[in-house]
């Protein structure tokens, strides 16, 4: 009997774990809400917080993209078949950087880097005494810390992802050219030809949504951070780890809601 | 005046507190002493809001702390200040803008030569130079950053200072420079206060009257005559521990 009840019990236990994670991360987004009206505070702090992650992750988007354009085009030209016209890698490469590639690859990178950085940096605040210091001076976390963080993550991950859509069609441009013999007006028709503006909105669409799941997620688990140093590692690691399987999970429900 | 009545509070399994009652009066400096794990800190949050009891109520000048509404906790919350028992200094920012935060009028806080003559003042006060505002957290000493943290909780000039273990992790030489920095500021600037520690000297120094919280309840408030006088088992094995040098007379 006791065996049997093991797993119900176990079932149990998860339900209302994540009905208490799913309450907590309510009450911190409807305290974000209450507090939205003190934009003199968070307005400033956004602004600084932008600049962080958005130069500070330059460099990474830059590398990541680059590289991943020009991985594409050599499986473009090395799955192309001399009875397609070489325009149709043009559209292949322009296509799968835009629709897919940029915004899932860097939601994924900007999930560990972004997301870490929070969870780790509001943790450490948690563990420190610093959270609680905020309340007791009668300021709200959530102007001063949380909602900066969310309004930075959902303004520079698309911005970012904007540029790395740029730089891997550049690369991939590039790259194909090293391969195949295609000319800049090939590659260009090819990129035109299938282009809907509506690609380039859902691109951006889903780095919207990416950033916003990064930054709310990482900021709750460093919010709620427990038991000192080895708190704040579970929190990171459980933030990129959150924030990823989030980002696929929104891939998929966008690509089915916009993509009809 | 502070009240806790019956304050009862568990973390899962384990009961931290069970059944405090406690007063403290306006202009008296009380200790509340007891070994470590034993809920001081607990019970000190829950005078400011940042806990909840499960049952019981904390009264601040008749102000049941957890019925009050966000507005008036954040108005009851300008009138204590808490220094943690770390400084919880804030990072990022220098010590200036880390005593600024104190100042919870938000017209004051915008008034940039008011917020310079107030840091000021709370550096004189803690007994640190002017130069220290433009010094950040992680280049002060320990001693340094606790008293930071004090001048940061009188920046609000508040009626009611808590102090979290103040002179702990501190060498004896800088716990007396803070045990009587507490004191004075309790002069200068006229607090009522309430000291977690389990620095029997310290406490013995500063207090006007003692608590011993134990096993989730106060053992025994009164005064320093009071506690070494105690036949309380609790008590004496406390004093004893702490006195080990110095026997307590029977």
């Amino acid at each position: 009997m006791q065996l049997l009840m093991r797993p119900v019990q176990l079932a149990g236990r998860l339900i209302l774990t994540g009905l208490a994670h799913l309450g907590r991360f309510g009450m911190m987004v409807l305290e974000m809400i209450r507090v939205l009206p003190e934009w003199r505070i968070w307005v400033p702090r956004t602004i600084t917080e932008s600049y962080n992650i958005g130069v500070g992750s330059l460099p990474i988007v830059v590398v990541i993209s680059g590289f991943a354009g020009a991985v594409t085009a050599f499986q473009a030209g090395y799955q192309w078949q001399s009875s397609l016209p070489l325009y149709v890698l043009g559209t292949l490469i322009v296509s799968t950087i835009v629709l897919e590639l940029g915004p899932v690859l860097i939601g994924l990178v900007l999930s560990g880097r972004i997301g870490a950085r929070y969870a780790a940096e509001l943790g450490t605040m948690r563990v420190t005494e610093q959270i609680d210091a905020l309340e007791s001076l009668g300021r709200s976390p959530a102007s001063h810390l949380i909602i900066p963080k969310v309004a930075a993550g959902f303004l520079m991950v698309p911005a970012l992802v904007i540029v790395a859509d740029l730089i891997a069609i550049g690369a991939g441009w590039w790259s194909i050219k090293q391969v195949l013999p295609m000319t800049n007006e090939d590659f260009t028709y090819g990129a035109q030809y299938y282009w809907r503006p509506f690609d380039g909105y859902y691109s951006v669409i889903k780095a919207f949504f990416f950033g916003g799941a990064i930054a709310l997620i990482s900021c709750y688990m460093g919010f709620n951070t427990k038991q000192g140093a080895e708190g704040v590692g579970k929190a990171t690691t459980g933030a990129v780890v959150a924030s990823s399987v989030v980002i696929l999970i929104i891939n998929a429900v966008l690509a089915r809601i916009l993509l009809n | 005046m502070i009240e806790l009545q019956g304050i009862r509070k568990r973390f899962g399994e384990q009961v931290v507190l069970d059944g405090v009652d406690f007063i403290v009066q306006e202009g008296e400096t009380v200790a509340l002493l007891g070994p470590s794990g034993t809920g001081k800190s607990v019970l000190l949050k829950h005078i400011i809001g940042l806990i909840h009891p499960d049952s019981g109520n904390v009264l601040v000048d008749g102000l049941d702390v957890n019925r009050l509404n966000r507005h008036d906790l954040t108005a009851l919350r300008t009138r204590i200040g808490y220094v943690f028992q770390n400084g919880a200094l804030f990072d990022s920012m220098n010590v200036r803008e880390n005593i600024r935060l104190g100042i919870c009028d938000q017209k004051l806080f915008k008034d940039n030569d008011y917020v310079e003559e107030r840091v000021a003042d709370c550096l004189r006060l803690v007994n640190l130079q002017a130069s220290v505002a433009k010094k950040f957290p992680a280049e002060l000493s320990g001693g340094m950053r606790k008293r930071v943290g004090i001048a940061r909780a009188i920046a609000g000039k508040p009626k009611y200072l808590l102090y979290d273990e103040p002179t702990s992790g501190l060498d004896p030489v800088n716990a007396d420079i803070i045990d009587d920095l507490v004191k004075q500021l309790d002069t200068e600037l006229g607090v009522t206060s309430v000291m977690v520690t389990h620095d029997v000297r310290g406490a013995f120094r500063v207090a006007d009257r003692l608590a011993l919280l134990s096993e989730g309840r106060i053992v025994l408030a009164g005064t320093q005559r009071e506690f070494m006088e105690s036949g309380n088992e609790k008590v004496r094995a406390f004093l004893e521990r702490d006195f080990e040098n110095r026997p307590i007379p029977a």
